[in-house]
């Protein structure tokens, strides 16, 4: 288990049970500490189920946001046999905030694009905190459309606040690599499999969001806009950011309800920054299932339904026709 | 087409205290006999501004036009023929701030005299059919949401069983619209998807940037044009001159993110005077097969 220098308030109850877990491993055990350890376990179980059951929404962006959640290349390695990374966009720069290459899953041959956010503060700085410009959408659009040539599949592990907002990525052309992206992959004729790892952050998210099998991490969000931007428009200080982060709906919950995400993958006790493994390991079995389904889907079939399944997305009246 | 015009508004009631104070208006709400210019400051009569097709006469800034004013100007008279009308938004998200999205819907179809921030349609533009699409920077900031995003949807795939060639004129501030959340941001894969159809039955896409352009509007649709245009000076972008002052702390460039910026950087195949707009479509219309 790993053991964070950086605790979120959320998580104090669950720390002091594991604390004194640590003072009472520290000593010989007799049988009444045995029993007390146990005792502790279970607390430490039931602390964690009730605690991350129960995340108000802003307390899950909390979460999908913690700097010890496992990001894209924590599932690379996990999830992954073998990771062959791609650089450059042949056009600007290597973003670091993208990664693309080939990777093996099962017995599946992929391509993975995914937001990588970094580990150290250096990492983190080089990654623009998972904000990718331009060039990292041309990257990833540049290695799919080679997927779509050699028949492979593409995998999306999404985790970004947003694409960069800054002078050269709107020299570059910011708004229309995003676009791009979603018009390309609504037709690549591979399977796109995406999955939201921590944060969907807006068009910097659906830049790579656009699949046959699009879910969440069951704590992770997707959001229209950051709960900090909406609370800064809207309720006119990011004060407010619980507020805007409950009105906006953005928990894979709300998400599934919308019809928007096909499947939550359950996160382990206490979060996905608690086990990585477990993690990973349910993400890989989402994959590979998934996987199993498309592989054997002819590309024309794929893409029609992939069609559908955004063109039905969208609520609102259709009074009886009027006119026209 | 019954919707209110803003420039059918009668001026007569404006009395002289109004005129002189030079009214500044809300976008879409025009009222007294001046209106100062955005782009020279300069206080110019209203009247002789809407004859330049609400050009400004002095420094030459293009003002808000409305949705219907905008096919008023592009359709040749008569042809347009209005789609989707009745399709209405409403609030899924059951969204809150300070008021209440549904209040919001309502107060500001009474104030717009639109249903939403998008009109779709079908007429000709030089006895040159085409499928049209405006949006109206009037209503919530001309943002996406589902109605927006279906009425557009149904444009783009008249279009394609049509053959028809597409044109959408986008004047959007507000990007994909908040108070319908995710379902809002799905609207842009949605129109993109569409769009991309079209494309494979070599529809032709021309797509007008108006100001402004900005956020999820900017990052689908209007940037997926085989042609874009951008009418001079408009405001168009990803992330709002706000964010990124925020962002990076630095003073932005002069012309930051108008349309000179984009044609500057690539982005625009040609700076179109609203006065030429028309006679342009007419004219690319033709060389793509139209
Ligand atoms: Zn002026």
């Amino acid at each position: 288990m790993s053991r964070s220098l950086y605790r979120l308030p959320l998580e104090k109850p669950i720390y002091e049970v594991e604390d004194r877990i640590a003072a009472l491993e520290s000593a010989p055990l007799g049988a009444q500490q045995q029993e007390e350890l146990r005792r502790l376990k279970r607390e430490l179980v039931e602390s964690q189920k009730k605690i991350f059951g129960n995340l108000d929404p802003w307390q899950t962006v909390e979460v999908a946001r913690h700097p010890d959640r496992p990001k894209t290349s924590d599932y690379l390695s996990l999830v992954f046999d073998e990771f062959v990374e791609l650089h450059g966009d042949k056009a600007f720069g290597d973003d670091a905030a993208m990664l693309a290459g080939f990777a093996k899953l099962d017995n599946h041959k992929v391509l993975v694009v995914g937001h990588q956010k970094g580990k150290t503060l250096t990492e983190r700085q080089a990654c623009h905190f998972g904000c990718a410009h331009p060039e990292g959408y041309r990257k990833s659009m540049g290695k799919m459309r080679m997927a779509a040539k050699y028949g492979l599949p593409v995998i999306c592990l999404i985790d970004t606040p947003g694409a960069y907002p800054g002078v050269g990525a709107e020299e570059r052309g910011q708004a229309q690599v995003i676009a791009e992206s979603m018009f390309l992959m609504a037709t690549l004729p591979v399977p796109i499999v995406c999955v939201v790892i921590g944060e969907g952050g807006s068009g910097g998210a659906l830049g790579i969001g656009v699949g046959d099998r699009v879910a969440m991490l069951e704590h992770a969000y997707y959001s229209v806009i950051s709960p900090e931007g909406c609370a800064g428009i809207l309720w006119k200080s990011a004060d407010f950011k619980a507020d805007a982060a409950k009105a906006l709906r953005m928990r894979s919950q709300d998400l599934k309800e919308f019809g928007v995400v096909d499947a939550v993958i359950e996160e382990p006790p206490g979060g996905a920054h608690r086990d990585p493994r477990q993690m990973a390991t349910r993400l890989k079995t989402f994959l590979v299932r998934t996987l199993r389904e498309l592989v054997s889907v002819p590309a024309n079939t794929l893409v029609a339904a992939r069609y559908e399944k955004f063109r039905k997305i969208g609520v609102f009246i259709e009074a009886a026709a009027v006119g026209t | 087409m019954t919707r209110r015009h803003p420039s059918n508004v009668s001026h007569a009631g404006a009395n002289t205290e109004n005129a002189t104070t030079a009214i500044q208006s809300k976008r879409g709400v025009p009222e007294g006999l001046w209106q100062k210019c955005d782009g020279c400051q300069a206080t110019i009569y209203r009247k002789e501004a809407e004859d330049l097709l609400n050009v400004c006469p002095q420094c030459g800034y293009h003002w808000y036009v409305s949705a219907a004013q905008r096919i008023e100007q592009l359709l040749d008279a008569g042809t347009f023929e209005e789609w989707d009308t009745n399709l209405r938004p409403t609030d899924p998200l059951g969204f809150h701030d300070k008021r209440s999205y549904a209040d919001r819907i309502v107060s500001e179809q009474k104030r717009t005299g639109l249903s939403d921030a998008a009109l779709t349609g079908t007429g000709m533009i030089r006895a040159r059919r085409v499928a049209c699409g405006v949006t109206d920077s009037s209503f919530i900031m001309g943002s996406m949401g589902s109605v927006v995003g279906e009425r557009l949807t149904r444009l783009v795939e008249r279009a394609t069983t049509g053959k028809l060639p597409l044109i959408i004129i986008s004047a959007s501030g507000g990007g994909a619209r908040m108070h319908e959340g995710i379902l809002s941001l799905m609207q842009m894969a949605k129109v993109s998807a569409a769009l991309a159809r079209y494309s494979h039955t070599r529809g032709l896409f021309i797509s007008v940037l108006t100001n402004p352009t900005m956020g999820g509007v900017a990052a689908s649709f209007a940037s997926l044009g085989d042609l874009v245009f951008a009418e001079p000076r408009a405001l168009i972008g990803f992330a709002g001159p706000r964010t990124i002052k925020a962002t990076i702390r630095i003073d932005l460039p002069k012309g930051f993110q108008t349309s000179e910026f984009l044609l500057e950087h690539g982005f625009i195949d040609r700076i179109v005077a609203r006065k030429d707009l028309k006679s342009e479509l007419a004219r690319v219309i033709d060389y793509c097969g139209g």
